[in-house]
Order: structure tokens, then C-alpha cells, then sequence
């Protein structure tokens, strides 16, 4: 049964009350149980190892970009397992909802299942995946010490942490949407939606997107402004331009997110009339104005993953990348159009005949770059030496599936095919196949390609290879059966099911999400294999892979500077063109080097801003004033502190680069 | 400082640039602060659109010509437009290194700044005094939320505006003040631009609906 929430508030807790714990959900209750120990078992242990100031100096309150995008790629994965946590339950409950069988799963709860995996996979765990890994390899491949604004990048992980922080608190205080993962209003508003689920959602959303939008104007700043001398933009490496183009895309998005997002608080908080259905409101508004953000952010979370295959394809082959300026042209090209066919994800709103045609051919329009860009991975490929470890089997995996996804995609461009697909399994089966087969299969290359480079040690393959197989065999066994339950008819969203001829599909499906399963226990045990293996996995030269671009110019990890002196670009391909012609690294003359300080003020605006999330959620007024006013305190405090800069010493350069020589001394040239 | 980016004269080429390259500090601020701009102009570009969209649903509630004072609303243009003016002097005294007469400058640009939120403010109160509320219709919802948010980033303009004159009371004129009088310059004159729309989209052409 669904908790109520009283209508009158006492002043110190707002809403909330004892009713809001989920006590008479015994699924709930044991997770929660799950997830104490766990915590207490981490904090114990980061107590008792005493590693609380280690994590608040070297990680928390780092500016380092470096470490910033480990933490992001931490939360992501994290993040990851709590989504998939979600997936699991309901291709659980739905092979088991059928004749007359209930499943286990009410359907107060199974809503709020599918809204929080939806949420928590795109906000949570695939965008910090991707910002992540852009924060980690572009300063380094464009040849920067760091990023423009490193203070403001520490505020934008701990701000996207925050969001994070609040999806988790609603599984245990209270409870989340239960509108899909969108919150279409009127369900969304306050009429058919009083509880604080969609509460959660919003704060939740804006407060990570506050750190999306910030981090998207700093990584655009330090492209345009902190390449190494020689790199034009047609000498950046693709992954670079990838993440140029996303940044591009997140600023001119996440804004528009933000704007209809308050726009859906002021009804539901102050009973304003945008999207009801009286007193001139316009629910489809709304639905216009989120898929003006939602489509540009699928194409947020593919471009940088084309990125990853772009350098991993050029990589493995051996061979410079084919066709660089058409993939140049091609990623930009896919980030203008992706602006202009929002429309397409409601063809069924009844816009009529020429609007529908509109969308649906500028829909198929996108599918020619990314057409020409699966040629250039191909043609790169062609005639290369390919050498299949573990980044090159995501890509080929990736160049099969997606392209099966990009098929079916262009089917439901196309307006009187979307009529009989809409909202059925088949759109579902769609694009998991693209964001599986395209992000989550870029993220996993990427993290395999760059491990080596953060940690100075190679991913064990052997774990890395069973990961591979059960990510794809489970994906086409959990994915193909919905295109076939699709074509069949049955609708997203559904709890229970009448017709047994279903059923079949449905546990096949079952199986294949069983299959990922066991393709993400995997992966932790990769990581936790290699880190006990890391001695005979270790990497000294900084190049294992024979790399192409600056990254793999430096050691493994790299020094807190990135570069002794900043490296002089001349090619495309940097690094092998500084290998071909004989680059001689120099040994002396070192200078001391400015960086930047850490300061632990992104944490302490990070935590105001979920204490007033919070806050909100639960109608504590008190709280929301107190934790905004110290939100704009601190703030300007920060402001105050004009001494944000510390010099790295010539003799501590000198030392550390003396010991990358002597790493370097003692390796066979091959 | 030399020009590692060219071979020199002997041919060699030059893989590394061996003196120091150093950002100068604050080096990409403006672009930055100018980007971000630009998504806030985003957030007002939805909010004009859902006025657009929405601003002729009066909900068989008061219209634009029972509601607006176009004489009251000329008057609190003209607040905001001096405004910016009399930012220009500021930064001019800046560039002229005169901190008492920046500081000066800046405390005329908050005065009419805040004649003109006071002005606002009496606009809603009457407004809500007349049961338009921002509840009344979904023209008044767009209406009160597209002119309330752009009063809303000047009282943050004016917080920092505050703070940026304790700061370079503070600080003096050194570089880190001179780029965030920059800043609070641009997100000023943006403010002006972003309130020319409304003057016109919401003002002007709602009395002509």
C-alpha cells in the first residue's frame, strides 16, 4: 500500500513523518538493511584505516582533473549497480506476472522501479561516465596542466554527487516518481502526483544539472583556449572534438531542462497553470519543451562514446584514423540536427501530416553522418593489423549493434510505423540497443583503453573477455525478444500480463539481463583482479597500446602537472608523429610549475544545495531558507579567498621526471 | 619567451615548449562567464517561448490591456537602462584605476537597480491586490514567472554587486577584481538586453494582443 502524506506539515519537519519510511515494504526494508551494512562497513573501515583525511586532501577537495574524473567514473559505476538493481526487478517481475500471478511487486512500487532506473541510468550513471572520462582524457590530449576552471569542475562533481545522493535518499525516505522516467505532466503535477516523488525528481535533477551545465561551459573554455601550441581544431584528436561538440550540447540543452523543470515545481508548489488541464495550462508544452533537451542528451552521451571508438579504432589497427575531417564534419553535423527532430519521440500527439513529415525525415537525415562514421571505423580497420584486446572487441561489438539499433531507429522515424510502435516494447528494445550497444559499450572500451593510463597498470583480460561476452550475449538475449514483443504489441510500463504467447519472450529476456549480470559481477572482479595482479600487469613506458595522441605522451599515472613542458603540436596523430621523428624528451631546464589549490568549498555547496533539495522535498521551509542562505554565504565567502594558487617547485618536477627517465631507461625499445 | 611553435632557424623541428607556458591567470574567464551567458539566455529564451505559447490563455481572466501600466513600466525601463549607464562609468573609473570612483559608480548602478526591483515589486503587489495572481491563468503564470525570473537575476546582480564593492574596498583594483567587475559588467547589460524583450514581447505586443 502507498504511504499518505498528510496535507497539514508541523513546522520542524515539514511533511515528513514516521509514515514516509517504507516500513511495510519488506523489499524496501532489506535493501535498506543491505545498504547499511554495506555503508557501515565502508565507514567503518575508512575509519579504521584511518583514511578519511587521505580521501578529504587527495580526493574530495582535489581540483586535479585527473582525480575529478576517477570520482565521476566512481559514482557512475557505483550508480551503475543500483540501476541494474532496478532492471533486474523488473525483468524479474515481469517473466513471472503471468497466469493470474500478481509477481512480486505491487505496482506502487514497480512504477517507481522503472522511473528510477530510467532517471538513475541516464543522469546518474551514464553522464558521469561520459563526463567523466572527457575530464580525464581531453586536458591530457590537447596538452593542458589542467582544466580552465578547476574549482568550478570539483563544484560540478560534487553538485552531480549531490542529485545522486537525493535518487538514493527517496528509495528510503519517502518514495520517487512513479511517472516514467520524464514525469509527464498532468500525471507529474500536483493533482495526480501529491507525493514527494516527483518532489524528489526535480530537486534531484536540477541540482546535478547545475553541475552538468557548469562542467559542459568549463570543458568548452579549456578546448578553445588550453591546446598545446601547433593544435588547430583540425589537429585535435577525435575524441577531443567528440567532447567539444557534447559540451556544446550540454550547455545548449541542460538550460532547457532546468527552465521546464522550474516550470513543473511552480505548478506543483505554487499551483501555477503551465501544464494542467485547466485555466489555460498546456500538458504537451511541457513534452515539447523536455524532448527539446531529451534528444540533444542522447546524442550528449553517444558523441563522446564515437570519441572512444574513434581513438581505439585508429589504436588497434595501427593505422591513423580514416577520413579524420569527415568525421570532424560528421560529429558536427550530428550535433546541429540533433536539435531539429525532438519531435519525433510523439509523433502520436496529432501535429498533423506536414509536421510529423518534418521531423521524421530530419530524424532520417542523422542516420547519414553517423552512416559515414561506421565507414570511417571500417575503412580504419581495412588492411590495419588489428590487434583484438579488450577496447577493439567493444568496438567491433558496438559497430554490429549499433548499427542494428540505428535500423530500428529509422523505422520508428517514420510516422505511420511510429503510430503502431509507440510506447510498445519495440522502442524500448530500440534504444537500449543504442545506448547499450553504443554508450555502454563505449564507456567499458574506454575504461578499458585508459585504465592503464590512471593507474599505470593494464585491466586483466581474461576478466575483461568474460565481461565482453556476457554484456553482448545479454544484451541480444534481453533485448531482441522486446523487439518481438513490440511487433506484437504489448506496451511499456506494464506490471502484469493476460496473454501466456507472451511469456516465452519475457523469460528469455530474463535470462539475458541474468546474463548482465553476471557481465557487471565480472567487470568488478576485472578490477579487482588487476589491482591484486597490478605487478604483472604493470604498464612503465606510459604507451602500452603504442598510442597516438598525448595522452600516452606521459608517465602512468601522470603527474599532478600532466606535462614537465608543454608538448608543440605538428600532426593529427601527435604522440606517433613525435615517436616517428625521433622527439627527444628533455632532461633538464625545469621550471617550477603553477597549479591550482584544492579547497573543499564544491563539497560544502554541494551538501547546502542537498539540504535544500531536501528540504523542498518535504515542505521544511525552516531548512530550505536556512540551507539557501548559507548556500549564498558560502559562496561569496569562497569569493574572498583570493589565494588559490601554489607553485610545484623546479626540483620536485626535476625529481619526478628523473624517475619517469629512469622507468624509461629501463624498458626494451620495441 | 620563445616562439617554440615555428622550427628554428636550423631546421630542427621542436617537440616541446621548453620555457615555461604559463595560462596567465584568468585567461579563459571571459569566455567562460560569456558561455554560461548564453545558457542562462537559453532559460529565458523557454520562458519567452512559454509565453508565447501560453500568453493568450487568460483563463476568462484579466488580459494584458486591464493589467499593464505602460507609463509605470516606461519608467522602470528607463531605471534599468540608467542603470547600465552608469555601469559604463563604473568600468571606466576602473580602467582609469580610480577605486573610490568605481565605488561610487557601482552604488548609483545599485540604486537604480533597486528602484527599478521596488518598482516591480509594487507592479505584482497591485496586480495580486486585483486577483491577478499568478494561479489566475496560464497567461499570468508565464507572464509572472518570465518577468520574476529576470527580477530575480538582478537581485543576484545586486548581491553581487555589493559583495564586488566590499571586494575592491577590500582588494583594491588588482587583476582578480578588474575580471569579476568584468563579469558582473556583462551580466548586467545582459540583464538590460534580456529586459528589452520583455519590455517588447510582454509589454508592447501585449497590449496590442
Amino acid at each position: 500500500m502507498a504511504a499518505s502524506y498528510p496535507v497539514e506539515t508541523s513546522f520542524l519537519f515539514g511533511r515528513l513523518t514516521l509514515d514516509a519510511l517504507p516500513l511495510n515494504e519488506p523489499i524496501v526494508v532489506a535493501t535498506f538493511a543491505v545498504v547499511a551494512m554495506g555503508g557501515l562497513a565502508v565507514f567503518g573501515g575508512l575509519t579504521y584505516f584511518r583514511l578519511w583525511g587521505y580521501l578529504w586532501r587527495e580526493w574530495f577537495t582535489s581540483v586535479d582533473h585527473k582525480k575529478i574524473g576517477i570520482m565521476y567514473m566512481v559514482l557512475g559505476i557505483v550508480m551503475l549497480l543500483r540501476g541494474f538493481a532496478d532492471a533486474i526487478m523488473m525483468r524479474l517481475q515481469q517473466a513471472l506476472a503471468f497466469n493470474g500471478s500478481e509477481g512480486y511487486l505491487n505496482a506502487h512500487h514497480y512504477d517507481q522501479i522503472f522511473t528510477a532506473h530510467g532517471v538513475i541510468m541516464i543522469f546518474f550513471v551514464a553522464m558521469p561516465l561520459v563526463t567523466g572520462l572527457m575530464n580525464y582524457v581531453v586536458p591530457l590530449q590537447i596538452g593542458a596542466r589542467d582544466v580552465s576552471f578547476p574549482f568550478l569542475n570539483n563544484f560540478s562533481f560534487w553538485m552531480t554527487t549531490g542529485g545522486a545522493i537525493l535518487v538514493m535518499m527517496s528509495l528510503f525516505i519517502g518514495e520517487f516518481a512513479k511517472t516514467g522516467w520524464l514525469a509527464y505532466p498532468p500525471l507529474s503535477g500536483i493533482g495526480y502526483s501529491p507525493d514527494p516523488g516527483v518532489d524528489y525528481y526535480i530537486w534531484a535533477l536540477q541540482i546535478a544539472g547545475v553541475g552538468t551545465t557548469l562542467s559542459g561551459v568549463n570543458l568548452i573554455c579549456t578546448i578553445i583556449k588550453m591546446r598545446a601550441p601547433g593544435m588547430s581544431l583540425m589537429k585535435m584528436p577525435v575524441f577531443t572534438w567528440t567532447s567539444l561538440c557534447t559540451n556544446v550540447l550540454i550547455v545548449a540543452t541542460f538550460p532547457v531542462l532546468t527552465a521546464v523543470l522550474v516550470l513543473l515545481s511552480l505548478d506543483r508548489y505554487l499551483g501555477m497553470n503551465f501544464f494542467t488541464n485547466d485555466f489555460g495550462g498546456s500538458p504537451m508544452l511541457y513534452v515539447n519543451l523536455i524532448w527539446i533537451w531529451g534528444h540533444p542528451e542522447v546524442y550528449i552521451l553517444i558523441l563522446p562514446a564515437f570519441g572512444v571508438f574513434s581513438e581505439v579504432a585508429s589504436t588497434f589497427s595501427g593505422k591513423r584514423l580514416f577520413g579524420y575531417t569527415s568525421m570532424v564534419y560528421a560529429t558536427v553535423v550530428i550535433t546541429i540536427l540533433s536539435y531539429l527532430v525532438w519531435l519525433h519521440h510523439f509523433f502520436t500527439m496529432g501535429s498533423g501530416a506536414s509536421v510529423n513529415s518534418f521531423f521524421g525525415i530530419t530524424t532520417m537525415i542523422i542516420s547519414i553522418p553517423t552512416g559515414a562514421k561506421i565507414f570511417n571505423w571500417l575503412f580504419t580497420m581495412y588492411k590495419g593489423r588489428i590487434k583484438f584486446e579488450l577496447p577493439m572487441m567493444y568496438t567491433v561489438a558496438f559497430m554490429i549493434t549499433f548499427v542494428i539499433g540505428g535500423m530500428t531507429g529509422v523505422m520508428l522515424a517514420i510516422p505511420p510505423a511510429d503510430f503502431v510502435l509507440h510506447n510498445s516494447l519495440f522502442l524500448i528494445a530500440h534504444f537500449h540497443n543504442v545506448i547499450i550497444g553504443g554508450v555502454v559499450f563505449g564507456m567499458f572500451a574506454g575504461i578499458a583503453y585508459w585504465w592503464p593510463k590512471a593507474f599505470g597498470f593494464k585491466l586483466d583480460p581474461f576478466w575483461g573477455k568474460m565481461s565482453f561476452w556476457f554484456w553482448v550475449l545479454g544484451f541480444y538475449f534481453a533485448f531482441m525478444p522486446l523487439y518481438v514483443l513490440g511487433f506484437m504489441g504489448v506496451t511499456r510500463r506494464m506490471r502484469v500480463f493476460d496473454d501466456p504467447s507472451w511469456h516465452i519472450w519475457f523469460l528469455i529476456a530474463g535470462f539475458g539481463a541474468f546474463l548482465i549480470l553476471l557481465g557487471i559481477v565480472s567487470f568488478l572482479v576485472q578490477i579487482g583482479v588487476s589491482i591484486l595482479k597490478r605487478e604483472q600487469l604493470r604498464d612503465e613506458t606510459g604507451d602500452p597500446w603504442h598510442g597516438r595522441t598525448l595522452e600516452w605522451a606521459t608517465s602512468s599515472p601522470p603527474p599532478a602537472y600532466n606535462f614537465a613542458f608543454t608538448p608543440v603540436i605538428h600532426q593529427i596523430d601527435a604522440w606517433w608523429d613525435m615517436k616517428k621523428r625521433g622527439y627527444v624528451r628533455p632532461l633538464e631546464g625545469y621550471k617550477s610549475i603553477h597549479m591550482p589549490r584544492n579547497t573543499g568549498a564544491g563539497v560544502i555547496l554541494a551538501a547546502c544545495s542537498v539540504a535544500l533539495g531536501f528540504a523542498l522535498v518535504w515542505y521544511m521551509w525552516w531548512l530550505a531558507a536556512l540551507s539557501f542562505v548559507a548556500l549564498v554565504a558560502v559562496a561569496i565567502i569562497h569569493t574572498f579567498n583570493y589565494n588559490r594558487d601554489y607553485d610545484i617547485p623546479a626540483e620536485e618536477v626535476a625529481q619526478t621526471e628523473m624517475e619517469r627517465t629512469r622507468l624509461l631507461a629501463g624498458q626494451v625499445t620495441p | 619567451m620563445s616562439n617554440a611553435t615555428t622550427a628554428p632557424a636550423n631546421g630542427e623541428i621542436v617537440f616541446y615548449e621548453v620555457d615555461e607556458h604559463a595560462h596567465p591567470e584568468g585567461h579563459s574567464t571571459a569566455l567562460g562567464f560569456w558561455i554560461y551567458l548564453m545558457s542562462d539566455c537559453l532559460i529565458f529564451a523557454m520562458l519567452f517561448a512559454t509565453f508565447g505559447v501560453l500568453g493568450g490563455n487568460y483563463a476568462a481572466g484579466p488580459a494584458p490591456k486591464d493589467l499593464f501600466d505602460l507609463e509605470l513600466v516606461a519608467l522602470n525601463t528607463a531605471m534599468l537602462l540608467f542603470s547600465s549607464i552608469t555601469y559604463g562609468f563604473a568600468m571606466l573609473a576602473m580602467e582609469k584605476g580610480k577605486i573610490a570612483q568605481v565605488q561610487v559608480w557601482l552604488g548609483i548602478t545599485g540604486l537604480f537597480g533597486l528602484a527599478f526591483l521596488c518598482i516591480e515589486l509594487y507592479e505584482f503587489h497591485h496586480m495580486i491586490h486585483v486577483g491577478a495572481t499568478p494561479q489566475r491563468s496560464a497567461f499570468l503564470s508565464a507572464f509572472f514567472t518570465l518577468v520574476g525570473t529576470h527580477g530575480l537575476h538582478v537581485t543576484f546582480g545586486l548581491i553581487w554587486l555589493v559583495t564586488m564593492m566590499v571586494q575592491v574596498g577590500y582588494r583594491g583594483l588588482i587583476p582578480a577584481n578588474r575580471r569579476r567587475l568584468m563579469c558582473l559588467s556583462m551580466f548586467w547589460h545582459f540583464l538590460d538586453v534580456i529586459w528589452i524583450g520583455v519590455f517588447t514581447f510582454v509589454y508592447l505586443m501585449g497590449m496590442l494582443r
